[in-house]
C-alpha cells in the first residue's frame, strides 16, 4: 500500500518543531506500524537524510516505550494496544497519516518523536512500592488472597507506563496512571500499611510535576492500551478521601 | 595466567551455600556508605541487585539504556517463575529442581551454582509476594502453578501471561525506594561502552548519554554487568530491539573471559517469520503448552493443500494430523525442553509437512476448548490469544496457532565464579549476562528465577566478600590516565564509525549477519557450515568498516549511532560464536551438530571428551581468541543420556 505521512520533525527541546510530508509506497499490509517506521528511515539514510527519532524497544506490547499520536490518537487508531502492536492492515491505500509525539507538558520533545516521561519515574519513586527490604518476608503462603482481589489488583498493576493517558487527556492528567498503582497495593493487604502514605506523597508529586487535574472525561481509559479503568480512578479518590479524614 | 577456579566451597550440595555464606567475610554499615558500585542494566537482576546494595548500604549508581528502568526486556517475560515451594503436594523438592535444571541443560552446568538457584527459588516467591506482586491465585486464596517443559511437576508461579512484568515492576518499586532514600541513583538512556580497569581491578565504565551524545567516565569500587542477552547477533530474535552485548563484549575485550557462546537457546514457540520487513519475532509462551496440542499434517499432499489455502487446518480429520511430540516423547509430550521441541519441528518442516509458509507448525487448542471451556482458556492465555490476532490477523479460539522456533535466550554469557564474579576482579555479571546456570539449555521459568536470585539473594552477599578487602580504597578521580585512555578509546570509536561515510545502512548489515547465523550457527550445524560462517563473518566485518553509513551528529541523540556501535560488537561476537560450536564436536541442549546425533536422530554427547565450560580469552584485534576449560565435576548427579520419551 501507499501512504503519506506527515511527520512531528524537531531538532531538541530548544528549537521549535514542524511537520514534514514523507509519501512511502510498497508497504505491505502485514507489517506493523513501526516496521513501516523502520523502511521509511531506511529510505532517508539512504539519500543522505536523518531518520526519524522514536521511542520503541520490545515491539510487543509491553516495554512502554513506543509513544506515537497517530491521526489524533494515542498509539493509532487500533483498541487497546501500543503502537508496535498496530498494523498496517488498520489503514487504507492512499490515506495519509499524521505521526506526532506525545504532547503534554510534562513531556518534553527531545527528538522528533521521542519525550521525556522521567516524570512517571519521578511519581512513583514518592511510594508506588511496599516498603519491604529483601530477605524480609515472610513464606509467601501465609497470606491467602481472594482469587477476586488478586485478579483486580492484577488488572490494574498491567499498566505499562506508557503515558498515552496523559496524552489523551486534555488537562495531561495523569491520574490514570497513578490509580493504577494505587489501586493494585489499595486492593492487597500488603499494600493497607501505607496506603494513606502512598496515595498523598504520590498525588502531590504529580501535581508539582505539573500534570492537570482530573475531570472526568474519561480520553485516558478510552486509549489506554491495557484497558486501565476508571473505576481505578475512583478508588484512588476514595483512598485520597480515607488519607484526609483518618 | 588465567586462573579459571570456580571456586564452588567443598562439601555436600546442600551446604555448599550455608557454608560458603558463614565463611565469607562481610562488610560493616559504616564501611559501606564509602563503597561505591555501578550496576549496569535494570532487568530482574539489575533491579534486584541495585535495589538490595542500596538496601545494605552501598551507594549505587545504576545505568540503562531505555528512557526508564522499568522497561528493561525482563518486563516481556510472559510464562513464569520457578520455585521448588511444592505447593501443589506433588513431589517437587529443592533436589528436583535443581535436578531438573542440571539433566535440562544437558549436564553442562556447575552442580553447586545450580543448586544454589534451586534453594534460593523458594525465598524469590516470599520476597515478590511481599512486595505486592499479584500472583495468579485458586479460589481458595493460594497461589496457583502451572508446568513447565522438562518437568513432570507445576512448579511455575506466574501472573497472567505477564510474569516478567509484575516481576520487574515489583524490583523497579524496589529500586525507586532506594532512589527516594537517596541511596541509588538512576541513570536513564545511558549506555556503557567500556571498562576501566586500574591496577588490574574494574573501577568504573565510560558511557555515552543517549540524549547529548556526551562521553562520561564513572569511578565505582566494583562494576555489575545484568546487561543481558545476545540474541540479537541473529537479528531476528525474540528479544527488544535495543539488547545489545556490548557491555559484556567491552568487558571482554578488556579481559574476561566469555563461556560458552555458541549455547543459545531457540524457542519452540514464536510467530513464524513473514516478511523481510520484519524487525523481530515474538514469543508465544511456553506456557501455551500446557494445554495446546502441537501437530503437522501427516500427509505432505495434506501440509501442500494447508499451505495453498484450499484445505482449512480444522477440517483435517484426526486421524490424518501427526501429533508428533506425543508421538515421539510420549512421557513428556507436548511438554519436551525447547531445545527438543525446536528440532523435531524443524525435521517436520524440512521434510515437507510445515504450514503456512512452510517454516511452521500448528499449536491447537480445539481439544483443550472442548474440554475446559473457551472462558477457561481466556482466563489462562487470553493476552496472549489476543497478542497472536493482532499479529497474524487470525483467531486462535477458532484456527490454531501457527507457530516456528526462534532465538530467544543465551545460555552462554560472561565467565564467572562460584561468587559471580568474571576473570576481571571487581567485575561480576549477573542475570542472562553471565553463563552460570543453565549449562547447554535453559529450563522455561528458569531465566526469571535465575536473575532475581542472582540479583536480590546472591551477589549482594558475594560482592562483600571482595569488597570486605577494599573498604581502605579511596574514591579515584576519574582524571587518572586509565579513565582517560578508555574514554579516548570510546570517543574514537564513536568518530571512527559516523566518519566511515559509505553506502550501506547499519541494518542491512545486521541483516545479513542474522542470515549468516542463522543458516550455520543455528538450530542445525556442521563443520563445514561453521568454517564457512567464520569467513564470512569476517569479511562483512571488514565490509562494514569500509561501508557502512551512519547518519546524523555525534553530540546529539542518534539511533543509527547507536545501532553501529551494537552491530559493531555483534560482528565480533558472531565469529566466536562460530567457532566456539566448531571447537565442541557433540550434540548437547540448544547446540546440535549434525555429525553427531543418535540414529533415532536425537542429540548425542561426548562426556569423555567435553564435559567442560568453553571459556575463551580475547587476544587482541584481529587475533584468533584463546580456549581455555573449566573441567565440570558431577559428584552428586550420574551422566545420563537424556530421555524424555
Ligand atoms: C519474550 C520473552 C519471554 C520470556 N519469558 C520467560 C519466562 O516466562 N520465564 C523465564 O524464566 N524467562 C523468560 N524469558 C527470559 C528472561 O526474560 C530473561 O532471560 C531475563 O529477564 C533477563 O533478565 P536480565 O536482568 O538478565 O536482563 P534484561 O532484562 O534483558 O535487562 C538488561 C538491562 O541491561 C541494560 N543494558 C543492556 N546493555 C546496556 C548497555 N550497554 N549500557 C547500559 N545498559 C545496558 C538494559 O537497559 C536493561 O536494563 C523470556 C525472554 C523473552 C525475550
Ligand atoms: S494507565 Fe494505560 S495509558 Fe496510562 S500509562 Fe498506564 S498503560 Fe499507559
Ligand atoms: S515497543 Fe514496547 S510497548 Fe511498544
Amino acid at each position: 500500500m501507499d501512504l503519506k505521512l506527515k511527520i512531528w520533525r524537531q531538532k531538541n527541546q530548544n528549537t521549535k518543531g514542524k511537520f514534514v510530508t514523507y509519501p512511502v509506497s510498497n508497504i505491505s499490509k502485514d507489517s506493523s506500524f513501526l516496521e513501516m517506521m523502520d523502511v521509511l528511515n531506511e529510505s532517508l539514510i539512504a539519500k543522505d537524510e536523518e531518520p526519524i527519532a522514536f521511542d520503541h524497544d520490545c515491539r510487543e506490547g509491553i516495554c512502554g516505550c513506543c509513544s506515537l499520536y497517530i491521526n489524533g490518537r494515542p498509539h493509532g487508531p487500533d483498541e487497546k494496544i501500543t503502537v508496535c502492536q498496530l498494523h498496517m492492515r488498520k489503514f487504507k491505500d492512499g490515506e495519509t497519516v499524521v505521526i506526532e509525539p506525545w504532547r503534554a507538558r510534562p513531556f518534553p520533545v527531545i527528538k522528533d518523536l521521542i519525550v521525556d516521561r522521567t516524570a512517571f519515574d519521578k511519581i512513583i519513586t514518592e511510594g508506588g512500592y511496599i516498603s519491604v527490604n529483601t530477605g524480609n518476608a515472610a513464606d509467601a503462603s501465609v497470606i491467602p488472597i481472594s482469587k477476586e482481589d488478586a485478579d483486580l489488583s492484577f488488572d490494574a498493576a498491567a499498566c505499562i507506563g506508557c503515558g498515552a493517558c496523559v496524552a489523551a487527556c486534555k488537562n495531561a492528567s495523569a491520574m490514570l496512571f497513578v490509580s493504577a498503582k494505587i489501586s493494585q497495593f489499595a486492593l492487597l493487604p500488603q499494600g493497607r500499611i501505607e496506603a494513606k502514605q502512598r496515595v498523598d506523597s504520590m498525588i502531590s508529586k504529580m501535581d508539582e510535576l505539573g500534570f492537570g487535574s482530573c475531570t472526568n472525561t474519561g480520553a485516558c481509559e478510552a486509549e489506554c492500551p491495557k484497558g486501565i479503568t476508571l473505576t481505578n480512578i475512583a478508588r484512588l479518590n476514595r483512598e485520597f478521601i480515607k488519607a484526609k479524614v483518618g | 595466567m588465567v586462573n579459571l577456579n570456580s571456586n564452588v566451597p567443598e562439601g555436600p550440595l546442600a551446604e555448599k551455600w550455608t557454608k560458603y555464606k558463614a565463611g565469607q567475610k562481610l562488610v560493616n554499615p559504616k564501611n559501606k556508605t564509602k563503597l561505591d558500585v555501578i550496576v549496569v542494566g535494570t532487568g530482574l537482576a539489575g533491579a534486584s541487585a541495585a535495589a538490595s546494595l542500596g538496601e545494605m548500604g552501598f551507594n549505587v549508581q545504576s545505568f540503562c539504556y531505555q528512557d526508564s528502568p522499568r522497561r528493561a526486556h525482563s518486563i516481556a517475560a510472559q510464562g513464569g517463575i520457578n520455585a521448588a515451594k511444592n505447593y501443589q503436594n506433588d513431589g517437587d523438592s529443592i533436589y528436583r529442581l535443581f535436578f531438573d535444571t542440571i539433566k535440562g541443560g544437558d549436564y553442562r552446568s556447575r552442580e553447586g551454582n545450580v543448586y544454589r538457584l534451586a534453594e534460593v527459588s523458594n525465598n524469590i516467591i516470599d520476597q515478590c509476594v511481599a512486595q505486592g506482586v499479584p500472583f495468579a491465585r485458586e479460589y481458595g486464596g493460594y497461589l496457583d502453578n502451572r508446568s513447565f517443559g522438562g518437568a513432570q511437576v507445576s512448579r511455575t508461579f506466574y501472573a497472567r501471561g505477564q510474569t516478567g512484568q509484575q516481576l520487574l515492576l515489583g524490583a523497579y518499586g524496589a529500586l525507586m525506594r532506594q532512589v527516594k532514600l537517596g541511596k541509588v541513583k538512576i541513570n536513564a538512556r545511558v549506555e556503557m561502552h567500556d571498562l576501566v580497569i586500574v591496577d588490574g581491578k574494574a573501577r568504573g565504565i565510560i558511557t555515552r548519554d543517549m540524549v547529548s551524545g556526551k562521553i562520561e567516565s564513572h569511578f565505582a569500587h566494583a562494576v555489575v554487568l545484568a546487561t543481558g542477552g545476545y540474541g540479537n547477533t541473529f537479528f531476528l530474535s525474540t528479544m527488544a530491539m535495543g539488547a545489545n552485548v556490548s557491555a559484556a563484549w567491552q568487558s571482554h575485550k578488556r579481559g574476561a573471559l566469555f563461556a560458552n557462546p555458541s549455547f543459545v537457546q531457540i524457542h519452540p514457540t514464536c510467530i513464524p517469520v513473514h516478511g523481510d520487513y520484519q524487525s523481530k519475532l515474538t514469543l508465544m509462551s511456553e506456557s501455551l503448552r500446557n494445554d495446546g496440542r502441537i501437530w503437522v499434517p501427516k500427509n505432505k499432499e495434506d501440509a501442500e493443500k494447508i499451505r495453498s489455502g484450499s484445505l482449512k487446518p480444522k477440517d483435517l480429520k484426526e486421524e490424518d494430523r501427526d501429533y508428533y511430540l506425543e508421538r515421539r516423547y510420549p512421557a513428556f509430550g507436548n511438554l519436551v525442553p525447547r531445545d527438543v521441541a525446536s528440532r523435531a519441528a524443524k525435521e517436520r518442516c524440512d521434510e515437507g509437512h510445515g504450514v503456512g509458509t512452510g517454516l511452521a507448525v500448528f499449536l491447537d487448542f480445539k481439544d483443550a476448548i472442548a474440554k475446559m471451556g473457551k472462558k477457561t482458556i481466556e482466563d489462562k492465555y487470553g493476552n496472549l490469544f489476543q497478542m497472536y490476532e493482532k499479529i497474524t490477523d487470525d483467531n486462535p479460539y477458532e484456527t490454531p496457532m501457527m507457530i516456528y522456533p526462534a532465538i530467544h535466550y543465551s545460555m552462554g554469557g560472561l565467565w564467572v565464579d562460584y561468587g559471580l564474579m568474571t576473570t576481571i576482579p571487581g567485575l561480576f555479571a549477573i542475570g542472562e549476562a553471565n553463563f552460570s546456570d543453565h549449562g547447554a539449555n535453559r529450563l522455561g521459568a528458569s531465566a526469571l528465577m535465575q536473575g532475581l536470585a542472582d540479583g536480590y539473594f546472591v551477589l549482594p552477599y558475594t560482592i562483600q566478600n571482595y569488597l570486605a578487602d577494599d573498604i581502605s580504597t579511596p574514591r579515584m578521580s576519574t582524571d587518572l590516565p586509565e579513565f582517560k585512555a578508555a574514554s579516548k578509546n570510546v570517543e574514537d570509536k564513536m568518530s571512527r564509525l559516523i566518519n566511515v561515510k559509505g553506502s550501506k545502512t547499519v541494518d542491512s548489515f545486521h541483516k545479513r549477519l542474522g542470515h549468516i547465523m542463522w543458516n550455520y550457527v543455528g538450530m542445525a550445524r556442521e563443520k563445514k557450515g561453521l568454517e564457512k560462517a567464520i569467513v564470512e563473518i569476517q569479511e562483512l566485518r571488514k565490509e562494514f568498516w569500509k561501508d557502512v553509513k551512519v547518519p546524523g551528529l555525534l553530540n546529539d541523540l542518534n539511533t543509527e549511532l547507536e545501532k553501529a556501535a551494537r552491530v559493531a560488537d555483534f560482528l565480533e561476537l558472531g565469529e566466536l560464536m562460530a567457532r566456539d560450536a566448531l571447537q565442541r564436536e557433540e550434540s548437547c541442549g540448544g547446540h546440535f551438530r549434525e555429525e553427531f546425533k543418535t540414529p533415532e536422530g536425537e542429540a548425542l554427547r561426548n562426556d569423555k571428551d567435553f564435559t567442560f565450560v568453553a571459556a575463551w580469552e580475547h587476544k587482541g584485534e584481529g587475533k584468533k581468541a584463546e580456549l581455555h576449560k573449566e573441567v565440570l565435576n558431577f559428584e552428586f548427579v550420574e551422566l545420563k543420556q537424556r530421555n524424555y520419551k
